[in-house]
């Protein structure tokens, strides 16, 4: 075929036209893509958070495990708006979650913590279950200048000795003054006869603690209350048989124990064996995780806590009923306490996140400074420690195993008001107590 | 008298478990020189696969009596499998090495054996009560005690005696004495050195998970368990001489009545009582009660 000079000059206009089509096509789409970028960029903006619990050791099981399950369910539903209102918009202020678990399993803590602050660059850090953790990590969350969000570790040293005037760390459940003070109130109401009164508990901040604000309570509530003995074995010692003769020889009228764990079920298995709950009231402050594994186990007429209103504790609402049936869809079990508190130090962020406005660290700190929200046990309110510990109501139940249908439950439940149970602002827990509680509210 | 009965026997209770807990670690150590950290990971293994194997059958409602068999069986089998694949697979090729090396060597294998353990039964702990609870209670001075509890005395009473009868009145116990003694020597004499390192790590680790798998009807079984006992392990075989079963034995009983002494009459200082002993043989005797004799080589 041969090409006439006309031919050539349509091709080529029809090729310059095709450029300048092009031309125009590829502007208009990077004319689009410059105007719609701002708003892209704000749908996949997110909040990396670091979580930290027992992944591994004897408390991944009981705690670790139920707070990360917790931590996961919490993060898809949120980021996918798909909590009960006011939690119902996506994200942390339209930020989506991007977590990073840690295990707190480590001899080397806060070095762990300052890689996820260095290293992974994380936005806050919500984590730590042991007592002895927060006391490492609380100074070193202040000197990072990182906001960290403690949310299950109970010792009240943390702002009344270690960190005094917190800025970045903030702790979104009671402390071990609230459980210790309802648990000798609950005794109280309940009509117990406590002339005599023993403690076994672990020989760290979180047993000590437990055991001098009990044992305080106890002085202050029932006069002339004598201890019979105190035990303070090693944690995850698991052999209590001569702490068990002991107690069984001292014949106290109340047993307080803050064991948890593999500690908590190894001492109600031997000591349920021996006895030692037929002889003497006893009291499991953290009791709650262990009632549903334990079943027949766990004798009857134990007084149980949940470190709050948690689980089977909890009062009926919307949010508690979503949640516990979510987290029963997705792990086939129940949650316990520490997926409570998870879940509530998730929703307290978010609640202060989506009330600045803004995921950003110094917005969240500002707004969750004092912040009252709801978590799926109810109301909360940073109200101690300038607005970085928080505080709630409480109860306390006693176990019964029912043969029949094969269920633990708790009756006898008691509720305490939150100012009931926990010491006003800027008075320490112990000067508080042993001052007689003052300007408490238990009405 | 009260509390100096209960010290007694709640002392003796406690030395049972530590005995169980470590004569397979001395053991391992006098004819080895190893100085086995995995021993942990052995104690764990034979207390999971205890719990696992008795929660598997008492939830067929068959008698519990059988459990008493299931327990021992559960500890034999992880035991050697365990023991074999450890001193074939990885330490046959480290004999002759240093000894803080081989700590380094069986410290990674207890992390490897702690994590398989994790792999293989979860994180959630094993309850298997009902061998601890079939047996009753007897009561000694008011005071209620589980028979469990005397049977585990009783078991390891047997274990010591068995060990002591099997070194001293057989073939087999004498040549291991020997080798105990001087390996080069011994393996001059024509004794095949290379089986008895085999057989004694399979016999201490079998020993390792029964100490694991008695104790578990007591304890709630979860992760993390290895880590401790070896610690009130190397406590005890310290105390008693390192290597020497006997020595285990009477460091274990020191440890056992020290420990509930102080629960019953002072107990703030029952963890420093055990160190307190400690401290005080290594003071006198710096190799321990009953270490063997080394003599220089030129």
């Amino acid at each position: 075929m041969r090409i006439s000079p006309r031919t050539t000059k349509s091709v080529k206009t029809i090729i310059r036209k095709g450029i300048s089509l092009s031309a125009v096509a590829i502007a208009g789409s990077l004319g689009l893509a410059v105007m719609a970028s701002p708003t892209m960029a704000e749908e996949e903006k997110t909040v990396k958070v670091g979580f930290v619990t027992f992944l591994s050791g004897g408390a991944a099981g009981p705690f670790g495990v139920p707070a990360r399950n917790a931590a996961e369910l919490m993060i898809q539903s949120i980021n996918a708006g798909a909590v009960p209102a006011p939690y119902n918009s996506a994200g942390f202020a339209g930020a989506k979650i991007d977590p990073i678990f840690v295990d707190e399993n480590s001899k080397q803590k806060v070095a762990d913590y300052q890689k996820l602050v260095q290293k992974d660059e994380v936005d806050m850090i919500v984590g730590y279950i042991s007592s002895g953790s927060c006391k490492a990590i609380a100074p070193a969350a202040e000197e990072a200048k990182k906001l960290t969000i403690l949310f299950d570790c109970g010792t009240p040293q943390i702002f009344e000795e270690i960190v005094t005037d917190p800025k970045y760390t903030f702790r979104t459940g009671g402390h071990a003054t609230m459980d210790n003070v309802a648990a000798a109130r609950y005794l109280e109401a309940s009509g117990v006869k406590s002339d005599s009164i023993a403690g076994i508990n672990q020989n760290y901040a979180w047993g000590q603690d437990s055991w001098r604000d009990f044992s305080a309570s106890m002085k202050v509530i029932e006069e002339g209350t004598e201890i019979a003995t105190e035990q303070f074995p090693k944690i995850y010692s698991g052999q209590y048989g001569s702490e068990i003769s002991a107690l069984l020889t001292k014949k106290p009228d109340v047993v307080h124990s803050s064991f948890w764990g593999g500690d908590m079920e190894a001492f109600i298995l031997q000591g349920a064996a021996r006895g030692i709950f037929d002889r003497s009231k006893v009291v499991l402050t953290t009791g709650e995780t262990a009632m549903h594994r334990l079943g027949a186990q766990m004798p009857d007429g134990t007084i149980i806590g949940a470190r709050g209103p948690h689980g089977d504790l909890a009062p009926d609402s919307e949010l508690n009923d979503w949640f516990r049936k979510a987290y029963f869809d997705r792990f086939g079990t129940l949650p316990t306490y520490p997926s409570y508190k998870m879940a509530q130090a998730i929703l307290g962020m978010k609640a202060a996140a989506d009330k600045a406005g803004s995921a950003d660290q110094e917005a969240v700190i500002g707004a969750l400074k004092g912040l009252e929200w709801e978590g799926p046990s109810g109301m909360v309110s940073m109200a101690l420690s300038n607005g970085h510990q928080a505080i709630q109501d409480t109860a306390y139940g006693t176990y019964k195993y029912d043969k029949d249908s094969g269920k633990a439950m708790l009756v006898d439940i008691k509720r305490f008001n939150a100012t009931c149970v926990n010491p006003p602002a800027g008075v320490t827990s112990i000067e508080w107590i042993e001052g007689g509680f003052q300007g408490a509210n238990c009405n | 008298m009260l509390t100096a009965v209960a010290i007694a026997v709640d002392g003796l209770g406690f030395a049972a478990w530590l005995f169980l807990s470590s004569v397979g670690l001395t053991l391992i150590y006098g004819v080895m020189r190893i100085l086995n950290i995995a021993h942990g990971g052995f104690y764990a293994l034979g207390a999971y696969s205890a719990a696992w194997s008795v929660g598997l059958y008492v939830q067929t409602g068959s008698n519990v009596a059988f459990t008493y068999l299931l327990i021992p069986a559960a500890a034999i089998v992880v035991g050697v499998v365990a023991g074999l694949l450890i001193e074939r697979g990885v330490l046959r090729f480290m004999y002759g090495r240093d000894e803080v090396l081989m700590v380094l060597v069986t410290y990674a294998l207890f992390l490897i054996l702690e994590d398989a353990t994790k792999l293989i039964w979860g994180t959630e702990s094993y309850v298997a009560f009902q061998p601890a609870y079939y047996l009753g209670t007897i009561d000694v001075f008011d005071i209620p005690y589980t028979v469990y509890k005397f049977l585990i005395i009783g078991v390891a009473v047997l274990c010591g005696l068995s060990l002591w009868l099997v070194l001293t009145h057989t073939r087999s116990g004498k040549l291991l004495l020997v080798v105990i003694e001087d390996r080069e020597i011994s393996s001059a004499l024509g004794i095949n050195v290379t089986l008895f390192f085999t057989v004694t790590f399979v016999i201490g680790a079998t020993l390792g998970a029964l100490g694991g798998a008695i104790t578990a009807p007591e304890i709630s079984v979860s992760p993390g368990i290895g880590a401790e006992v070896i610690v009130m392990a190397f406590a005890v075989i310290v105390i008693g001489g390192m290597g020497s079963v006997g020595g285990a034995m009477i460091g274990a009983v020191i440890v056992g009545l020290a420990r509930a002494a102080s629960v019953h009459i002072y107990p703030p200082a029952e963890l420093f009582s055990i160190y307190l002993v400690m401290a005080a043989v290594l003071a006198v005797k710096p190799y321990g009660l009953f270490a063997l004799a080394e003599g220089r080589k030129i």
